[in-house]
């Protein structure tokens, strides 16, 4: 695979702050990626390292190819950043901001109508576009600097809490726009605290803790790492007996370890001791309506991580 | 460097300084005292004292730089054609430098002080061109305002003295001078000192106040011509631009090395 970033041993501090520390990791092309960590984890200087807006104290990174020190011009032309906060110019109007992004990121000057125009139409902001932004909601300035990034269609694009502060509705709409930058292809790079968010989009997740990078891989293979294997779920269609619970309970290599009306939660050393927990259940005269494995959330991974109990 | 993207950061900044109230306020105000209200009172000076006779105390030093058909005026037309035509024209250079001064302010602390600098920083203009649309975006409406000012000030001072010295005389070689070399020096400095004096605040009005003291320097060079100390004849005004020149050239390469996207990132 292609590497869109590779970053190795990235260093920034800001005075005796160690903002980030020794960070190294890869994105492929195409990827979504996403960077987790609690505020102050180091998730946003690590992008300004990447774009080139920030010089490391050491360490080196290649964007799309290019060393974002000494080409940072080039690696901002070719990466659209969504800030954390939307930072649109709110006494310009929607379309002004937009014409002023294409200008300064070089699209070509008879594409700059037609490209605004289409983004004001795909963000439904065209009737909203000759006012002054100071007027819009959260959401609508979110989607304004959605498309101010993506005004010079780039490869790579680094979204910095995309969601942040906005509705369930303005949500998935980022979510479903994530969904199709990832379809075309592109690399996105994903800073959030939110876990279910970042379970939903991303491919890959690094996790940062004060400026380290402390975890890094799909999230199966991040539950895999850190915790035991996951429960198993056997779900009956009456309330549970206590001679159903025994004969589960007496199975080789399995733990009833929560017992609920219908439900028993058990630890199995394998799949085969699961397999026959499930037999014994039902030799007990327990009517089984599911049976399975419920994996682990990327939320209990990122607390044991973190070392906190989920 | 890329003047389209220069271009185009002047561009959105004027076009931002347009929207700002106090700042579009702040112009209009000091250019229509300077360039309507402060010659019509003086026109009326002579009205108000009734003066025919004896000597104009400090500003006789200043009658020599009168022409020569002007000098046999009567006591209170020779004091306002001196003090319109000679001892308030330094005081004119306050537009031009306080417009860049604004501007620059406007510019370059208003982003930081609306949070839009960050997404400024993500382009790919370089620090340069960065620099020098900002550098523009100050330098230009203060020269435009100036020129401006000067065409109505010279227009009133004609309209008020015309009657008194029978012919249209203003604006003198200095006055020209002091406008068309001297001015644009102005706001080049106004412009640079916005630049240095926003990496140190983080407001407009601030980095305005700051700014602002630099008219000391105009005032300063009123006092000179009004005590005589530094009468601005026309050698005496091409060498004050060349010197306020040099300070803009120090202060414009000094400005581009503090304006780095690394310095202002980690300040941001």
């Amino acid at each position: 695979m292609t590497m869109a970033i590779a970053a190795d041993g990235l260093v920034r501090s800001f005075g005796t702050v160690r903002a980030v520390d020794g960070v190294s990791f890869e994105v492929g092309e195409g990827e979504v990626f996403g960077l987790l960590g609690p505020n102050g984890a180091g998730k946003t200087t690590l992008i300004r390292l990447l774009a080139g807006v920030l010089t490391p104290d050491a360490g080196s990174a290649r964007v799309l190819g290019l060393d974002p020190t000494v080409d940072g011009s080039a690696v901002r032309s070719r990466c659209g950043v969504l800030t954390e906060t939307p930072a649109v110019y709110e006494r310009l109007t929607a379309r002004q901001n937009l014409a002023f992004a294409a200008d300064v990121f070089g699209v070509p000057v008879p594409d700059v109508g037609p490209r605004v125009g289409e983004l004001l139409a795909r963000f439904s902001l065209q009737d909203r576009a000759e006012e002054p932004v100071g007027g819009f909601s959260k959401g609508m300035k979110q989607r304004l600097a959605l498309a101010r990034a993506l005004i010079h269609d780039p490869e790579l694009l680094f979204l910095d809490e995309p969601t942040a502060g906005l509705d369930p509705v303005a949500s998935r709409q980022v979510h479903d726009l994530v969904g199709t930058l990832r379809d075309e292809g592109r690399t996105v790079v994903l800073c959030t605290h939110h876990l279910v968010e970042a379970e939903a989009l991303c491919d890959r997740v690094g996790v940062l803790s004060k400026g380290r990078l402390i975890a890094l891989g799909t999230v199966r293979e991040l539950s895999d790492r850190l915790l035991a294997a996951s429960p198993v779920a056997l779900t009956l269609l009456d309330p549970v007996t206590d001679a159903v619970a025994a004969a589960v309970g007496v199975v080789p290599g399995v733990t009833v370890t929560e017992r609920e009306e219908r439900r028993l939660l058990l630890a199995a050393a394998d799949d085969g001791a699961a397999a026959d927990a499930i037999q014994a259940a039902v030799r007990a005269g327990g009517r089984v309506v599911s049976a399975g494995r419920r994996e682990h959330t990327l939320e209990e991974v990122y607390f044991a991580l973190q070392g906190v109990p989920a | 460097m890329n003047w389209r993207t220069v271009r185009a950061i002047a561009t959105k900044d004027l076009l931002e300084v347009r929207k700002n109230r106090i700042a579009i306020w702040s112009i209009l105000g000091l250019s229509f005292f300077l360039s309507i209200g402060m010659p019509v009172l003086i026109g009326l000076l002579p009205l108000a004292s009734g003066a025919s006779g004896g000597d104009l105390g400090p500003f006789e030093a200043l009658t020599h730089l009168l022409p020569p058909g002007l000098q046999g005026l009567p006591l209170g037309s020779r004091m306002v054609v001196l003090m319109l035509g000679y001892f308030l024209a330094p005081l004119f250079l306050i537009i031009p430098l306080m417009v860049a001064a604004i501007v620059g302010a406007e510019s370059f602390v208003g982003e930081k002080e609306r949070h839009t600098l960050e997404g400024l920083l993500y382009t790919p203009a370089t620090d340069l061109e960065l620099y020098a649309g900002k550098v523009l975006a100050g330098a230009v409406p203060a020269v435009i305002a100036a020129f401006l000012n000067f065409a109505i000030y010279s227009v009133v001072v004609n309209l008020i003295t015309a009657p008194i010295v029978g012919a249209i005389w203003f604006p003198t070689v200095s006055a020209l001078a002091l406008a068309v070399w001297v001015g644009p020096a102005v706001a080049l400095l106004g412009v640079s000192a916005s630049v240095l004096v926003s990496t140190r605040v983080e407001t407009f009005l601030e980095a305005n106040q700051l700014t602002g003291l630099l008219s000391l320097v105009i005032v300063a060079l009123m006092v000179g011509q009004g005590s005589g100390l530094l009468l601005l004849s026309l050698p005496v005004l091409l060498f004050v631009g060349l010197v306020f020149y040099g300070v803009d050239v120090v202060l414009i390469r000094l400005g581009a090395a503090i304006f780095s996207r690394d310095r202002l990132m980690a300040r941001a």
